[in-house]
């Protein structure tokens, strides 16, 4: 009998080359593209959502620029530092389930010339939106590649047309003690706030996320709207925004506030300096058990160095 | 069931709970429910439970100071080498797990970091007090003995230091992660002023015995005259 499992020789003509099961699965993709968005067009309007939040799911692993494999749902919905509802980052998810994100206004103001408050389905109309999948590293060295939605936060700012005494952009988080335990804790200067530079604010990179792997964005990861400022520490990245105001001085941040030789206002992700108490050198991605060592600007370099030519990155960390 | 009655109810409670916290994280690394990020949980659960355990061999002296109840005395040593016993697994997840025995970048950090150097001093003099904690080196010291294992009054605040400092905050102005810290730092600073020999006789005289109730022949109602 002849054993089915016993290799064959195959001839170095008959192996497909590389380049070519590439390109096979690149046609594969693209006909399922095209099949699915032809689909689509046949759907009724209500059915179209659910097709496509399906078709996120089938699709190929999700990967940011470098290869980085996205974390899962399952991580990212898991594991958040959200002191308003805890400072167990596991805790979060189940305090925060019954959080009412609807209906919710964000009141855009300040030194502008168009002050106005927008309701999130608002902004949702009013800017597409786009998947963005950026690596979120945490000051305290952990990190996850999550894949956002949302939209260039430059877009909104636009439109409410800044004044030229508008120098930084001030960020508010909903203050809301009777749903946010954590906002009852006096240790903290609450509501939380952060701020950006004006010309941080208008880079492409920073953007206003309202949704993750293409699902309505969930309380424990700051619904219903986010700030996502992938080159910088996540603490920047403020939750549940109700209020941006544009401003002539430099706004407080809330752990700047709290310990402020350790959290400055810039927060850029640098190896290179450390935080008083623990290395930045080194992160630990969700679901690696190794640890990688970090990029300067958390590797958005290219896009975002030039904003600080000319600073001493030590003094303005 | 024989067996237990060997042992005190006091002696029960002390191992189950030592053991708990290796229990409680076999059984969630077992049942896939441990934490999504792993390490760093392994590393907090040990410490903590180390910094709770040793706090509680801080507890035993003021306990007979105050209640005059001694058997706590006697559970001093096996819950200092069961804080040991922690201390020494969260050493080693550090060095191994989170940093892979990468020495280099190891003795970095422990240079620049304050709160790891604390933490190894720490954790290096509960060494001593660990291998002279058996009766046969207590014989042989004699009166060092007992110097030897007061290097716990400076093992408890260098350990709590270590905890303040892993958190986002700042202890000075209480601002940030600091309530959980601040509770072993006041306990151990309550447990540590006991033991000043002036408080300790105040404490010893203020006993529990002078609130227990007069004897009975005082306690006679008074009547009031008719």
């Amino acid at each position: 009998m002849s054993n089915p499992f016993k290799s064959v020789p195959v001839r170095s003509s008959e192996i497909t080359s590389k380049h070519v099961y590439l390109s096979r699965r690149d046609f594969i993709k693209t006909a399922g593209v095209v099949a699915g968005s032809m689909a689509l067009a046949a759907c009724a309007p209500e059915a179209v959502e659910s097709t496509a939040a399906s078709a996120l799911d089938a699709g190929p692993p999700k990967t940011d620029e470098l290869g980085n494999p996205a974390n899962s749902f399952e991580d990212i919905t898991n594991y958040n530092n959200y002191y308003e509802f805890s400072t167990n980052k596991e805790a979060v998810a189940s305090l925060s389930k019954d959080f009412t994100t609807a209906p919710w206004t964000v009141e855009v103001g300040g030194l502008v010339n168009k002050p106005q408050t927008f309701g999130v389905e608002d902004l949702l109309g009013l800017f597409p939106q786009e998947e963005r999948i950026y690596r979120l590293r945490c000051v305290e060295a952990w990190s996850m590649v999550i894949p956002w939605n949302g939209f260039p936060l430059a877009s909104l700012l636009k439109m409410v047309e800044p004044t030229s005494a508008a120098k930084y952009v001030r960020f508010e988080t909903v203050f809301r003690p009777e749903e946010m335990k954590g906002q009852g804790s006096p240790f903290y200067p609450w509501p939380y706030e952060e701020g950006l530079r004006m010309d941080e604010a208008m880079n492409d990179l920073a953007i206003l996320a309202t949704g993750m792997y293409g699902e309505t964005m969930l309380p424990q990861n700051g619904a219903p709207i986010r700030l996502v400022v992938p080159w910088k520490y996540g603490f920047k990245s403020i939750k549940s925004i109700v209020k941006i105001e544009l401003t002539a001085e430099r706004p407080n941040t809330l752990w700047n506030t709290v310990a402020t030789n350790e959290y400055g206002f810039y927060a850029n992700v640098n190896p290179a300096v450390d935080h008083p108490r623990w290395s930045q050198a080194s992160e630990r991605r969700i679901g690696e058990l190794s640890r990688t060592a970090s990029l300067p600007f958390n590797g958005y370099g290219e896009q975002v160095a030039s904003l600080y030519a000319g600073m001493d990155l030590s003094l303005n960390f | 069931m024989k067996f237990l009655s060997r042992y005190t109810p006091l002696q029960i409670a002390i191992h189950v709970y030592a053991w708990s916290a290796l229990v409680w994280i076999i059984y969630e690394l077992l049942t896939g429910s441990f934490s999504i990020n792993p390490i760093q949980e392994l590393e907090q659960r040990t410490g903590r439970h180390a910094i709770t355990l040793l706090v509680l061999s801080l507890l035993c002296t003021p306990i007979h100071t105050i209640f005059k109840w001694s058997e706590p005395l006697k559970r001093r040593r096996t819950l200092g080498l069961y804080t040991f016993l922690y201390a020494t697994i969260h050493v080693i997840i550090f060095v191994d797990l989170d940093y892979g025995l990468a020495w280099s970048l190891l003795i970095q950090e422990l240079v620049e970091k304050p709160r790891l150097i604390v933490g190894l001093i720490a954790f290096t003099l509960l060494i001593p007090l660990a291998i002279t904690s058996f009766d046969i080196w207590k014989k042989r010291l004699g009166k060092n003995w007992k110097r030897l294992h007061r290097l716990v009054y400076l093992i408890a605040p260098l350990a709590f230091l270590h905890y303040v400092w892993s958190k986002k905050g700042d202890l000075l102005s209480l601002q940030g992660e600091v309530a959980k810290p601040l509770i072993y730092g006041l306990l151990i600073a309550i447990f540590l002023i006991f033991r000043i020999p002036i408080i300790r006789k105040a404490l010893a005289s203020f006993s529990i015995r002078d609130l227990r109730l007069p004897p009975k022949k005082d306690q006679q109602p008074k009547v009031d005259a008719p």
